[in-house]
């Protein structure tokens, strides 16, 4: 465990075992209202960890994440639906089939040279296939929407996930600390270096002996797991699921948003992303109703004026620049 | 004895051009051999069929006896040859040290064994000082050490080096003759493309001379610089 | 099914793919000078419906007629947003290029979404019901006026870019862009009078899109992703390609819509994108790279 953190200088890590502390016990003083957008915030720190391994360390744009989140939600919902599968073990399905995904796209893509802003294009046809397609499928409720049964509030039964927000915030939390210490393990291993080199100079890489066809595919792949585990929790927490809504070009946005605008490429990055993204957004559409204000699309403003204003001036994201002020410049 | 790395009939055609025109030559093991020959003549188009960035079009190359045409360049490196590039590649948002990791994790998965590997090179290179600066933030002189650093850090049997003195002052070029020098005392065989005749003949043992895609000398730098044919075409008559 | 409405599916499918032909010229031209990948083309067509709506409903004014003024505001917007937002950006790595367009996306999206609301407005003209009859075919007059315009606007590009010096130089900046330099071209200026002259395009063709189908804030990205699929189909960077790459892509729409469920039409799109990115990633008019 110490060598993990080996490198980081202390007063660094006294912050990180102080906010960890903090999340722990933040639901003694939180409300369930407050504690639904912790839970939200923690998603997409989770999710944006997910989504960085393949920008972020490998340099592989991806908008079409939504389609991992998917394809775990309604695996492991049909299996909770029609079979009682609990949704821990769906998760050995579900995670599977969206690596599949993944390795189906990885696999076109980089055998046919699609590379840069033609893979991007890539990954969002076939989220948007799969949004159109599962429309289709009466199977998992098609167009109408694929709804989980919801059990009283009363007992927390963690091993369904089925029990109040409470239940959920230490699932998400714990998530997103084993995806941060994940990431932080793959960033300072082979494999981590040979995704860097490749995400900086890919004919460098491969004159350096690295197949990059090999380690893309392995960035693909563990991305797309990963993120089917944020898909199995996103559908036992909302208990509805629309492929419209699901597989949609702006959920993948939404995804994106966090490591963007914390920092690609960075470990702690897509959790200050969604720290601020969330909390901000909230506050905005508070406010907005405070004032008496119910509009629809504010948020969204919100959240392309942030993206537009980090693009511009804080293009490494908020996290290096936080980094620096908080003396922590270190390779995290 | 066989030679080290052995090209047969080598010849690379694109479309109507014939860049490389049925080269053929030997590398014996712990020599340094230059090809040299004037803008054009083919030089680093020879180099990327070696190294595998190019497929060649007709003839055979051979490592240690096993055939290497038409091979991934990354299956060219683990095979032990390491290339540098003409102009400087180096991974612009990572350090020197990771830089050089990159290279010496090819041989092994244990990053510790790497760094330390990598930590003997920084010090042979003379860029151990410089180790946590950001490659993107080096001079040309220090990018082409590292460049030069990290093919070696893939513990390559042999190195090519495309122009790799081009840019260097002569201060600077001197200083990277001593390097490959010692290098090469240390066993490491060298196969350079080089336009600046100073580190050619302080370095070479043999010159292979292009000259519009084919070869029209070979031989040891003295008796080279003096055939007429390379004279006309490349060196000029003041370089007598 | 009779031959009949296969014919009268794929000639509707023509016209209004020549529409998004035009659409999709003006992302070719961005794409094939600038270099930048413009992922709000779809909501700056979206813009140019709404703007034709509002004219419409407040002052009677028929889109097509509109056209040249709406393509003309749609034109300010891109040359403003080049030269204020994309030069800075064009030496920055390409995903930092398609950030800033897509928070400009966002932004566009959602603005109309604040000012219009999210119901679907339409532009009901006086010959909306009116339909022309070739033989067995019978086609929709608004669509035929569409298509007539779509043409004519695009044949005005090709000739501007072909003939005048200002198309030659803007070609020049796209072949060459230092050589554009040391000849002296203002290249910044150009680049945004290029994306200027893309937006315009997309104005136009939202003008034309106006009195064929309904406008919602969301019609946006999907036609974003759809001027995508064309470009990338047609050939990115040729303009005939663009043209193609619509006619091509709104026949097998209206044909899948027709055989299949109407729902799974943009998945044919879709197919066709993932065999052209595949096999042919030059598109069926371009040159390989």
């Amino acid at each position: 465990m110490t060598r993990l953190f080996a490198g980081t200088p202390t007063h660094g890590l006294v912050l990180l075992v102080l906010l960890l502390a903090a999340l722990v016990a933040a639901p003694l003083i939180a409300n369930d209202y407050l504690l639904t957008i912790l839970i939200l915030i923690l998603y997409f720190a989770y999710a944006g960890q997910a989504w960085n391994i393949m920008m972020g360390f490998a340099g592989q744009l991806s908008l079409g994440h939504a389609l991992y989140v998917g394809l775990g939600a309604y695996t492991a919902s049909a299996l909770y639906v029609h079979f009682g599968v609990a949704p821990w073990l769906g998760l050995l399905v579900a995670v599977p089939v969206a690596m599949l995904a993944g390795a189906v796209i990885g696999f076109l893509a980089f055998r046919f040279g699609v590379a840069g802003v033609y893979f991007a294009i890539l990954t969002i046809a076939f989220a948007e296939f799969a949004r159109i397609g599962f429309d289709h499928i009466s199977y998992v409720g098609g167009s109408a929407g694929f709804f989980l049964p919801v059990a009283q509030y009363t007992q927390n039964d963690l091993w369904n996930l089925r029990g109040r927000p409470v239940m959920f915030y230490y699932v998400i939390l714990a998530l997103a600390a084993l995806a941060f210490m994940l990431c932080h393990l793959l960033l300072r291993s082979r494999m981590g270096y040979f995704w860097q080199a490749i995400r900086e100079d890919e004919e460098a890489a491969r004159a350096l002996g690295i197949d990059t066809f090999r380690y893309k595919m392995y960035a693909v792949v563990i991305s797309a797991g990963m993120t089917a585990v944020a898909g199995v929790f996103f559908a036992f927490f909302y208990n509805n699921l629309f492929p419209e809504q699901v597989f949609h070009i702006s959920r993948s946005i939404e995804l994106i948003l966090a490591p963007i605008i914390g920092g690609v490429g960075t470990l702690f990055g897509p959790i200050v992303g969604a720290f601020l993204l969330t909390g901000l957004s909230e506050a905005v559409t508070e406010t907005l109703h405070a004032l008496g204000f119910e509009i629809p699309g504010a948020k969204q403003v919100f959240y392309g004026i942030c993206l537009l204003v980090v693009v511009m001036a804080l293009p490494d994201g908020i996290w290096p620049w936080l980094a620096r002020r908080l003396g922590l410049e270190r390779r995290s | 004895m066989t030679a080290l790395l052995s090209i047969a009939g080598v010849s690379k055609r694109f479309r109507g051009l014939v860049a490389v025109d049925r080269v053929s030559c030997e590398v014996e093991k712990g020599e340094i051999f230059a090809v040299i020959g004037p803008n054009g003549a083919g030089k680093t188009t020879l180099f990327s069929t070696i190294a595998g960035s190019l497929e060649p079009t007709e003839g055979e190359i051979r490592f240690l006896g096993e055939r290497i045409d038409g091979l991934r360049p990354d299956e060219v490196c683990r095979r032990g040859v390491a290339r540098t590039f003409q102009i400087v590649r180096p991974f612009p948002a990572l350090t020197v040290e990771d830089n050089i990791m990159v290279g010496a994790l090819l041989r092994t998965a244990d990053t510790a064994k790497a760094a330390a590997t990598a930590q003997d090179v920084m010090r042979r290179l003379d860029l151990f000082d410089k180790r946590d600066r950001e490659a993107k933030s080096l001079t040309l002189p220090d990018r082409k050490r590292l460049e030069v650093a990290r093919a070696l850090a893939t513990a390559p049997q042999l190195l090519l080096l495309d122009e790799v003195m081009a840019g260097l002052r002569p201060t600077e070029t001197d200083r990277m003759v001593a390097i490959l020098r010692e290098l090469n005392a240390q066993g490491l065989t060298i196969l350079l493309i080089e336009h600046v005749m100073r580190a050619v003949m302080a370095l070479a043992n043999r010159v292979l001379v292009l000259h519009h895609g084919a070869a029209i000398a070979l031989g040891t730098p003295e008796v080279v610089t003096r055939e007429p044919a390379v004279v006309q075409s490349y060196l000029g008559a003041e370089a007598l | 099914m009779p031959l009949d409405i296969y014919l009268n599916v794929a000639v509707s499918g023509l016209l209004t793919g020549l529409v998004y032909g035009l659409m999709a010229l003006g992302l070719s031209v961005i794409f094939g000078v600038v270099r930048v990948v413009n992922f709000a083309h779809g909501e700056m067509m979206t813009i140019a419906m709404y703007i034709a709506i509002v004219l419409f409903s407040a002052f009677k004014l028929d889109p097509l007629v509109m056209m040249v003024p709406i393509a003309g505001v749609l034109f300010a917007l891109g040359y403003v947003m080049q030269a204020g937002l994309i030069n800075p950006f064009i030496s920055r790595p390409e995903h930092s290029q398609f950030m800033l367009l897509v928070a400009v996306a966002i932004i566009m999206v959602n603005v109309l979404l604040l000012i219009f609301g999210p119901d679907a407005r339409s532009v009901q003209t006086s010959y909306a019901f009116d339909s022309f009859a070739f033989g067995p075919i019978i086609v929709d007059a608004t669509k035929v006026y569409a298509a007539c315009a779509a043409i004519v606007v695009s044949a005005a590009l090709f000739t501007f870019f072909k003939f005048s010096s200002v198309g030659k130089a803007i070609r020049a900046c796209a072949d060459n862009y230092t050589g554009a330099l040391v000849v002296g071209l203002d290249v910044k200026r150009l680049y945004a009078l290029t994306f200027g002259l893309g937006a315009a395009c997309v104005g136009a063709a939202g003008s034309m899109l106006a009195i064929i189908i309904d406008v919602t804030p969301p019609l946006g990205p999907q036609y974003t992703l759809l001027a995508f699929v064309i470009v990338i189909t047609g050939g990115l960077g040729s303009m005939p390609g663009a043209l193609l790459g619509g006619v091509l892509i709104g026949m097998t729409e209206a044909l899948a819509g027709l055989l299949f469920a109407p729902s799974a039409k943009s998945m044919f799109a879709f197919a066709i994108l993932v065999l052209v990115l595949l096999f042919r990633p030059q598109g069926i008019v371009g040159k390989r790279a």
